[in-house]
This record gives structure tokens, sequence and C-alpha cells, in this order.
């Protein structure tokens, strides 16, 4: 009790002033994160060396070769290709079948919430273990959906394991992780739209598609463009996935950008390859998080306006 | 309440159920074969019905599997030990560190706060491999490589940004009023943050931890890159399984039931927050 009433008489001086306290209550959290911020410096340098684990006695910069290479390299712009379509194809595909669940589920009812938590499952799966899950489903020795495959005459249908149908599998594993994520956050957009403009165009007859494309779709916007770019910004880095199903395979099929830096780095021990690839994907992800960044914001300024 | 045709609520139905088959039934058919021995899974056409053992979860859990062959030892509890313990002690370092920190960028706005914020906000979004490969050669030079306490470091690029932001916004609504009306009676700031904002922003701190915790234990590429077989989790471990010989599809059932069990427990028990959490936030209110 003394003490107590002696610190709340001590003299301001004594305390941490003012201007420092933030600091110091901040410069745990940044120390830590400064630790990691040094290797993304290096992967810089790395980017611009020739740098292979296997030739330590040939490390030199070479300046740019490394991205210069890759112009005339057909195994980047494959990985460049399949990135984006990988990419372009899941977040696609999942905002098309989320807003769709999410408007079927939107009246609040007990079996409506009870399935919106049942959704969740997929989400809160490890990735990786999603990809295990349905590769063992689609073993074709005994996987039930290899199984499922041949009663619809798809005797030989390879799933992951064929070039012509792994990206087809891949995303579907996608699809069934992250659908969900979309899912909830529409659904939550959804039921916080105000009820009085979808009640004035009941009243008025106005036609169901009518209502969708000119009321529903323009008040759900700032919820669609955070969840897709959300999910951009993840899918083009997808790495849990791809790489426990297929590992980049067959071939080079699925060597989407991390993949490929992780082949290239444990593999062709080629750190400078593998850093410049990163490098290029960062700045991918760069451009759209800064998009991503301020349009979340204006979201969050205008959820606090209106709550 | 304007009114549904019957057909209209027979397609909503039809679509709803489908949604839910497709994604329930990996779950349910996981569980399934985790409870079926080799020669059930291996049938063709698939069982639906069958004796179920618990061989697979013994097997598991006593680290041992006797099969005609001999006895192969299984790692998996270590995994399961490891996944526990990575995760755990990086969500309690992620909040020791962020919510001290998540307070001053929320009460105050100091020079380079807005900066700093989101420059650990980036970490959320940069490609994790970016960072990881050189700091596997880093951590080899540190001794760090491969130790739980580089592991934990590492961790905190998930955890520490979704608990910044997170607890963040769980401050900045707290009435600035209320700590002012307590400073002023003359208790100190730190009184003040255990005793008004800490206990207020308590239901956003829990909900941070819960998500860094599922995000934590759902990783798997920094414990692929920086662990060997003695420190990995479930994610990696699980995985090793398919490649590892002697290992039955039944088993491997089995781990990923036990390795899913913990974040879909803990996602049902929490769900409501998840929403908030998983948008960092975006759709408050």
């Amino acid at each position: 009790m003394t003490t107590a009433t002696m610190q709340r008489n001590r003299p301001s001086g004594f305390r941490i002033s003012k201007k420092v306290l933030p600091y110091v209550l901040s410069l745990p959290a940044l120390l830590v994160c400064i630790g990691i911020l040094i290797p993304f410096f290096t992967s810089v340098v790395y980017s611009f060396q020739r740098y292979r684990l296997s030739q330590p006695w040939a490390r030199q910069f070479n300046w740019g070769d490394n991205y210069i290479s890759f112009f005339t390299d057909p195994r980047f712009w494959n990985t460049l290709e399949i990135s984006l379509l990988y990419a372009g194809i899941t977040v696609l595909l999942e905002l098309l079948l989320g807003l769709g669940i999410a408007m079927l589920l939107q009246k609040r009812s007990t079996l409506n919430n009870f399935i919106s938590i049942m959704l969740l499952m997929p989400l809160m799966t490890a990735p990786a273990l999603a990809a295990l899950m349905w590769k063992l489903m689609t073993n074709p020795g005994f996987g039930v959906l290899s199984y499922l495959a041949s009663l619809i005459g798809l005797q030989d249908f390879r799933w992951a394991s064929s070039p012509s149908t792994a990206l087809f599998t891949v995303v579907l594993v996608d699809i069934w992780v992250y659908t969900p994520f979309i899912m909830i956050l529409l659904l939550a957009g959804l039921r916080s739209l105000p009820t009085q403009p979808f009640e004035a165009a009941a009243l008025d007859g106005v036609p169901r598609s009518f209502v969708f494309f000119r009321i529903t779709l323009p008040m759900l916007t700032p919820y669609i463009l955070t969840a897709t770019l959300f999910r951009l910004l993840d899918s083009i880095q997808q790495f849990d996935i791809i790489y426990a199903m297929t590992q980049g395979g067959p071939g080079d099929t699925l060597t989407v950008f991390q993949v490929e830096a992780y082949l290239n780095f444990f593999q062709s021990t080629n750190v400078g390859r593998s850093a410049a690839l990163m490098i290029i994907l960062w700045a991918i992800t760069y451009f759209l998080s800064n998009i991503f960044i301020k349009n979340w914001l204006r979201l969050r300024e205008r959820a606090r306006g209106l709550a | 309440m304007e009114h549904t045709s019957l057909l209209e609520r027979i397609l909503r139905g039809i679509a709803l159920t489908l949604v839910v088959i497709f994604f329930m039934f990996p779950i349910v058919w996981i569980l399934m074969m985790s409870f079926q021995t080799n020669e059930t899974i291996l049938r063709i056409p698939p069982q639906l019905v069958f004796k179920p053992t618990l061989a697979n979860y013994t097997a598991l859990i006593t680290g041992k599997l006797t099969t005609a062959a001999g006895t192969l030892d299984i790692a998996f509890m270590r995994n399961l030990w490891n996944s526990v313990f990575l995760s755990v002690t990086s969500v309690a370092v992620a909040l020791l560190l962020g919510v001290p920190a998540a307070y001053a960028f929320a009460r105050h706005k100091f020079r380079g706060s807005e900066d700093i914020a989101f420059t650990l906000l980036s970490f959320r979004f940069a490609p994790a491999l970016l960072v990881l490969l050189p700091l596997t050669l880093y951590f080899q030079k540190l001794g760090l490589a491969n130790t739980y306490i580089g592991l934990i470091w590492v961790y905190q690029l998930i955890c520490l940004p979704l608990i910044l932001w997170i607890v963040r916004g769980y401050f900045e609504d707290i009435p600035a009023d209320i700590e002012y009306a307590y400073r002023i009676a003359g208790h100190s700031w730190f009184a003040t943050f255990r005793k008004i904002a800490l206990p207020l922003a308590g239901p956003g701190i829990a909900a941070a931890g819960l998500l860094a915790f599922i995000f934590a234990w759902n990783n798997f590429i920094f414990a692929l890159v920086l662990a060997s077989a003695d420190k990995q989790p479930v994610t990696v471990g699980a995985l090793a399984f398919i490649t590892s010989s002697g290992i039955q599809y039944g088993q491997i059932s089995a781990a990923i039931v036990l390795s899913i069990t913990p974040t879909l427990a803990l996602a049902l028990y929490a769900q409501r927050y998840l929403v908030e959490g998983l948008s960092l936030g975006a759709v408050k209110g």
C-alpha cells in the first residue's frame, strides 16, 4: 500500500517519459522482426550473384544476369504462367462458389448457421494435410475418387500424377480449403447489408436479377475486393498444397514460384536463381498488397463509421 | 418476407446438400479410413460398412507398428508434441511481444508508427521463402538450424503480425477517456494498461491468440525448410509418412485425423471470432 502511494506521488520525471514509452513498448516486437528483415536484404544480394551451394568458390556478383536470363528461359515463363493461371483460376472459382454459398446461407436459421460453421472445417485444416487427404482419396489403387471417376467412365483418370489433370487436381484441393474463407467473409458482408433497399425493391416488384446486379453486388463490392485480393496474395504464393501433392510435378507442370524456388535451392542448389525468383514474386505481391491494404483500410474506416 | 416457390426451395436444398457433401466428404472419408485395416482400405469397390479397428491409433500412440515382417518405429507422437510445443510457445512469445506493441500503436501515434505497423503487416503478405532461404544459411552459421528457438523465432513471422493487427483494433475501440479517467485518479500507465486496457481488449487478445495458434499449427513451409525429423511438426511429419516404407494407409489417415483435430476443435469452439480474425478485422461491426 505504501509503495503504491509512493509511486503515485513520484514526480513524473522518474516515470518512463511519454515520448519514449511507445518505443519501449514496441521495441521487442521490432527487434524480433529486424532479425527477419536481414534475410530479406540478403535475398536481394543473392539475387544479383552467381551463387551455387555446390560451387561456393565460384560465387561472385553477376548483377542482373539472373534476371536477364529469365527472359530466354522457358522454365521461368512456365513458372510465371502456371503461377498466374493457378492464382487466377482458384480465386475466380472460389469467388463464384463462395458468393453462391454465402447467398444460399444468407437467411439466419439454425440449419444455415450450423452449415456455415461446418464449412469452416476445411479452412482450418492445414493445407499440406488437406493435400495429403486428397492424395489418399485420389490414389489410383484404392482411392475413393479414382473409383468414383471410373464409375462415370473415366477409367484411367490419373488426377495429380498426369500432366493434363495435375492442375485440375491441385485447384480442386485449393477450392476445398479456401472457398469457405471467401464464403464466410461474403456471408458476413451480406448479413451486414441494410435491409431497406431490398424491402423497397420487393415492394416495387423489381426482378431478382436486377436486385442482385444493381443492389447486392455493388453493396458487397468492398467485401468482394477484400476477399479477392487476400486470396490472390495467398494463391500466387501457394506452396503447401502443390508441394505436398506433387512436389511441382509431374515434370515441371506445377512449378509455381515458391515451389520452383524451393527446388532451385535444395535440388539444384542454385541460390542466385532461387533468390531472383523470390524477388520477382515479392514485387508482384508487394504491388498487390499495396492495393489490398489501401482498400482494406477504406473498408475498415467505413465499418467504423457505421458502427 | 418474400415467398419462395416450392421449386426454388427444392433447388436450394439440393445445392446446399451438394455443398455440404463436397466440403465434408474428405474429412468423413479419412476419418473412416483411420478405423480400417489395410485390407479393407484396399478393397474395391470402397467399403462403406466395415468392422472398425483402433489398431491404427494404437500403432501411432505406442509408436510401434507390428507387422508380419517385424516391428517398425513410428515417431508420430514426437511430431504431435513438436506441433503442440512450437505452436503454444510461438503464440505465447508473440502475445508477450505483440500486445504491448499493439497498445503502443493504438494509443500513441508516434513518429513512424504507421510505417512500422505497415512493415510488420507486410510480413503477412511476403513470400515465405524469400526470408527462409537465406535464413537456412544464417541459421547454420548461428547454430540455430534445427533448434526450437530458431523455429519459434521464425514462427513469429506468422503470429506477430496477426496479433499486432487484431489486438491493435481492439485497443483502438476502447474509448481513451476511460483510460484518462483512471490515469487522472493517480494510477501509473502500467496500472492503467493492466487494469483497464488489457481486460477490455481481453476477448480480442484471446481471439488473436487462438487464430495465431491455428496458423502456427497449420504451417508447413517453415518447418519443412528449417527442421529435420526430430523437430518437425505434424504437417511435415505426416507428409513424410507417405514415402516411408512399411507405414500403411490406415495409419496415415489416423495421423491426419490426430493432426487436424486440435485446430478443428478450436475453430468450432471459437468460430464467432474467426471471421473477424481471418480478415484481420476487416469486417468489424
